[in-house]
Order: structure tokens, then C-alpha cells, then sequence
């Protein structure tokens, strides 16, 4: 029997004024990847814990995107996603653990191509990589 | 700096300004570490008599009082003026919780001191009177004493940062006399009318700091290797029995319902089979590593080191190193000292328009 494919799973938290704006693009982009978006008012209030959660019950990635830095709908949010998300990756750092499976990315809402780009990005680095080692921990 | 020099040991020239205080009017209460019964705890003092069993610099941190002072001005700023004697730490934790909302400082008077460091709870059984003498001996010298906990070796804020008087305790001689430095108005307008010689102050602080810095590197390195990849970290966490004592007694954790206290970060009957037919089989309660990362990320950026946390754990991770690590990290990374200042904002309440570019894309 051939042997199953790896599929990346990609958790991704989307803001809902520019990344989620288009949820056509999201049905494209499952035909090749299984990602799980999950649509947020604004990426600047998304507690990093979440995120963490995603990573440590085992999503291969997780990827953040919002809006560009000057077109926030509320002003920053998205820079405030930013710190919290520079935090977030020292954090990982300091204990040497993969913190390039989280991304952080803009994709304003006219960029409608920008996000399936970056959702195949994201695929191939992480099929290089292979699946997340904390999907086989079971002390989590 | 102005100074007082009181011609009396430590305790007495203490107790003495504080009986002034209280004679005089100028505080109707003194916060300080008092003996009760058994133990030492934090008590606020009205009566002069009381005043023999005050021992601020017992060199035992029973609670933080950062915390114990936001606790009794959450609701409303106290209506009477207080004197609050605490460890630089801890008066950086209130500093801390003030800027998140969580108490007032109207009304209050701090008074702190030049910290030695103070010792781990778990000796508090064990006999601790026989490390008092070589204690002392340290103090006077200003060197660190190998017998206190980890952070205080490794902490470099020993001397307070927004306190209104300081007692001078390190490389002083405790024995003969007591040196009360006043830092700004506030601490000018208590001492107004106390009998005592007044001098200019001077000291270095510079070696001490950097005996402490040598330390501080020495525990980093050590605990940084301790959690290096996912196999070691997860041995690190892998004692803990989930009891949440840390945040229980950290003074940054302030939330009154915490989110790891409910319901939900657990998993659901239908996930744990799935869980377990992925990883073959799974910890319950799980939700352990979720808990330290997700307490990292909560309070790493204003963390005081003041070692609570690894006092209280009964599996003895050492939780106070691993944030003393990562803390450090995170506070250079946005150029922050918590507690430092009451104006300074919170790194993650603020941002910069150009920062941190080379993170997105």
C-alpha cells in the first residue's frame, strides 16, 4: 500500500477585514492543504496562549495573518499582534523550540492571491521539516 | 543623597523611627513583617506596643507583599496614610500591579532597603536560626550568601527603585548603627522632626552589582541548558502534579479567575480518544506544558524575580530560573524593567509603528 501523503495541518487565525475577507480563497486552498482557519474580529486581540495551544496539541504550523500595518480596521491591532507575537517567539527561542512553525504574515483584503501564496510557502518549508514532534508527546 | 544616622543597631533604630511616626501622627499604620504566634507574616501595625515584634529585614519572604498590598487597595485607595516597609522586589510587583489597574499607591509611604536576599521558605523548619550569625556577617561585608535562594544570588535590583526612604543594610555596620537615606519629598516630610545626625550619603554599589551579575549569568547558563529542545523541555515540566501554586503566589498573576483554573483548556471525551490513538496514550489532567508557556507569556515581561514560585513548588522546578532565564530575554527584547517606573507602559499595552520588521512578512 503507498504510503500516505503528509499534509501539513496549518491552524490559522485570520482577521476578518483582510485574510478572511475572501472565504472563496480558504476553499481553494484546502484542496491542498488541510488548514483550519479560525476567523477573529482582529488579530491584535488573539492571546498568544491560543496560539501555543494550536502548536503544542500538535498543528505542524500555525499562521497568523492580519492587515498591513497601516490599514488596520481598528487602528493597531495589528501592531499590537506584532509585540505579542515577538514575545511569543522568544519565548519559543529560549527553549530552542521550532518557532518557525508560527507565522505571522500581511495580507491586506485586495491581495487575494497573496494568501494562497503564502499558505504554499508555508506547505512546502514545512513538508521540508516534517510534522510536528510535539504530535507524538504524550506528556502535553 | 541626604541621609539620617541613627546611633543604634538595625532593629532598635528602626523601631525607634518607627515609634516617631506613630507618636507624631504621620502615619496612622505600620505594613511591615511582624512576628505572630509561630511564624513571621505581613501585618499592618496601629499599636506602639506592637511595635517590639516589627522585623522587616527577617530574612523570610512569607508572601509577596507587592501582592498583599494590591489586595488591600483594589477597591479603593487607603484613607489614611500608611508606612509600607518592603523588599525591592517586592515594591516592584506593586509597581506592577499598579500599572495593571490592581491597587493604589495614594496614601502609601515606602520605605525598602538595600537587600541582602532572603532565604528559601523550605528552610523555615528546618532549624534556619543557625544561618542567621553567618547571614549577618554577609550583610556587613556585602557579599552574597550561598544559603539564600537562587534569585536573590542572581538579582540585580537590589537596591529599590521608587521607594520615599531607604534603610542602607549592605557593607554597613548593622550592629552599631542604622543609615536611613531619604530619596525624594515625600520621604523629607516623615523625617521632619526625628532626633538623629544628618549626613551626605555615598556608596557604590558598582562590585556588588557586578558579584550579582556574574551569578545571574552562571544561573542562566545553567537553566538554559536544563530546557534546550523538546525532550529536555518537556522533562523540565514533567514533574509538575498541576497544583498552580506558582501562580498562586506571584504577585504579576493577578487575575481572580484564571483562565487555567477553568474549564477551558480541557480536553473533551471525544478528543482524548483521538489524542490518544495519535500520541498512544496521554497525561490527565494534560494541559501542563500549555500551562508553563501560557504563564510565560502572561507575566515573563514584568516578572521581579522575587522567587516565590520556586519556594512554594513542592516538586521543586525550578520555576523562579527557568523565568529569571526567559524573563530576561523578553525584557531586553523590548528594553523593559518592570517595576522600574510607574510611568513606564507595559510593552504589550503600547507599540511602535517602526519595529520588529524583519518578523513579518
Amino acid at each position: 500500500m503507498k504510503e500516505k501523503e503528509f499534509k501539513p495541518k496549518i491552524v490559522s487565525f485570520l482577521c476578518n477585514w483582510c485574510a478572511y475577507a475572501d472565504p472563496r480563497d480558504i476553499e481553494e486552498i484546502k484542496a491542498f492543504a488541510s488548514i483550519f482557519p479560525i476567523r477573529v474580529m482582529c488579530l491584535g486581540r488573539v492571546d498568544p496562549l491560543y496560539v501555543i495551544k494550536a502548536y503544542i496539541l500538535g498543528a505542524d504550523a500555525v499562521m497568523l495573518a492580519g492587515c498591513r500595518p497601516e490599514d488596520c480596521h481598528y487602528k493597531y491591532g495589528n501592531l499590537i499582534a506584532r509585540r505579542r507575537y515577538a514575545l511569543l517567539k522568544e519565548i519559543l527561542e529560549s527553549f530552542d523550540l521550532d518557532a518557525h512553525r508560527i507565522k505571522l504574515y500581511w495580507v491586506s483584503a485586495p491581495e487575494s492571491t497573496k494568501f494562497a501564496k503564502v499558505v504554499k510557502e508555508i506547505v512546502e518549508e514545512i513538508k521540508k521539516k516534517g510534522p510536528n514532534p510535539f504530535k507524538e508527546e504524550m506528556f502535553i | 543623597m541626604e541621609a539620617l544616622r541613627i546611633k543604634k543597631g538595625i532593629g532598635d533604630g528602626i523601631k525607634e523611627f518607627l515609634r516617631f511616626l506613630l507618636e507624631k501622627n504621620k502615619v496612622d499604620a505600620i505594613f511591615a513583617l511582624t512576628k505572630m504566634q509561630d511564624g513571621f507574616s505581613y501585618s499592618l501595625i496601629k499599636d506602639k506596643k506592637i511595635i517590639d515584634d516589627v522585623n522587616p529585614f527577617y530574612p523570610f519572604m512569607p508572601a509577596n507583599a507587592g501582592k498583599l498590598l494590591s489586595r488591600l487597595t483594589l477597591i479603593e485607595p487607603l484613607r489614611k496614610p500608611i508606612l509600607a516597609i518592603l523588599r525591592p522586589c517586592e515594591l516592584r510587583g506593586f509597581v506592577e500591579l499598579i500599572k495593571r489597574e490592581q491597587g493604589s499607591s495614594e496614601n502609601i509611604f515606602f520605605m525598602s532597603f538595600t537587600c541582602p536576599g532572603v532565604f528559601s521558605l523550605k528552610k523555615y523548619s528546618l532549624g534556619y536560626e543557625k544561618f542567621f550569625e553567618e547571614y549577618k556577617e554577609k550583610i556587613k561585608t556585602g557579599e552574597i550568601y550561598e544559603n539564600i535562594r537562587n534569585t536573590c544570588k542572581a538579582c540585580e535590583h537590589f537596591l529599590p527603585y521608587t521607594s520615599d526612604l531607604t534603610i542602607s543594610l549592605l557593607g554597613e555596620n548593622i550592629e552599631e548603627e542604622t543609615i536611613l537615606i531619604i530619596e525624594n519629598e515625600k520621604g523629607k516630610k516623615l523625617t521632619d522632626g526625628f532626633e538623629a545626625e544628618r549626613i551626605e550619603f555615598k556608596k557604590s554599589f558598582e562590585d556588588m552589582k557586578e558579584k550579582r551579575e556574574r551569578e545571574k549569568k552562571r544561573i542562566m547558563k545553567e537553566t538554559e541548558e536544563k530546557g534546550r529542545g523538546i525532550d529536555k523541555f518537556v522533562r523540565l515540566f514533567g514533574r509538575c502534579i498541576s497544583c498552580h501554586g506558582c501562580s498562586k503566589v506571584c504577585p504579576i498573576c493577578y487575575c481572580s479567575l484564571c483562565d487555567f483554573d477553568s474549564k477551558v483548556h480541557e480536553i473533551k471525551p471525544l478528543s482524548y480518544e483521538k489524542e490518544m490513538e495519535k500520541r498512544g496514550g496521554i497525561r490527565v489532567p494534560s494541559g501542563v506544558l500549555l500551562y508553563h508557556l501560557g504563564r510565560l507569556l502572561h507575566v515573563a515581561i514584568s516578572c521581579v524575580n522575587c522567587g516565590m514560585c520556586t519556594d512554594i513548588c513542592p516538586v521543586n522546578i525550578p520555576i523562579s530560573e527557568i523565568f529569571l532565564t526567559v524573563g530576561f530575554r523578553v525584557q531586553k527584547l523590548f528594553d523593559y524593567v518592570p517595576g522600574k517606573d510607574y510611568e513606564e507602559e507595559i510593552p504589550l499595552k503600547t507599540f511602535e509603528l517602526e519595529e520588529f520588521t524583519e518578523i513579518t512578512e
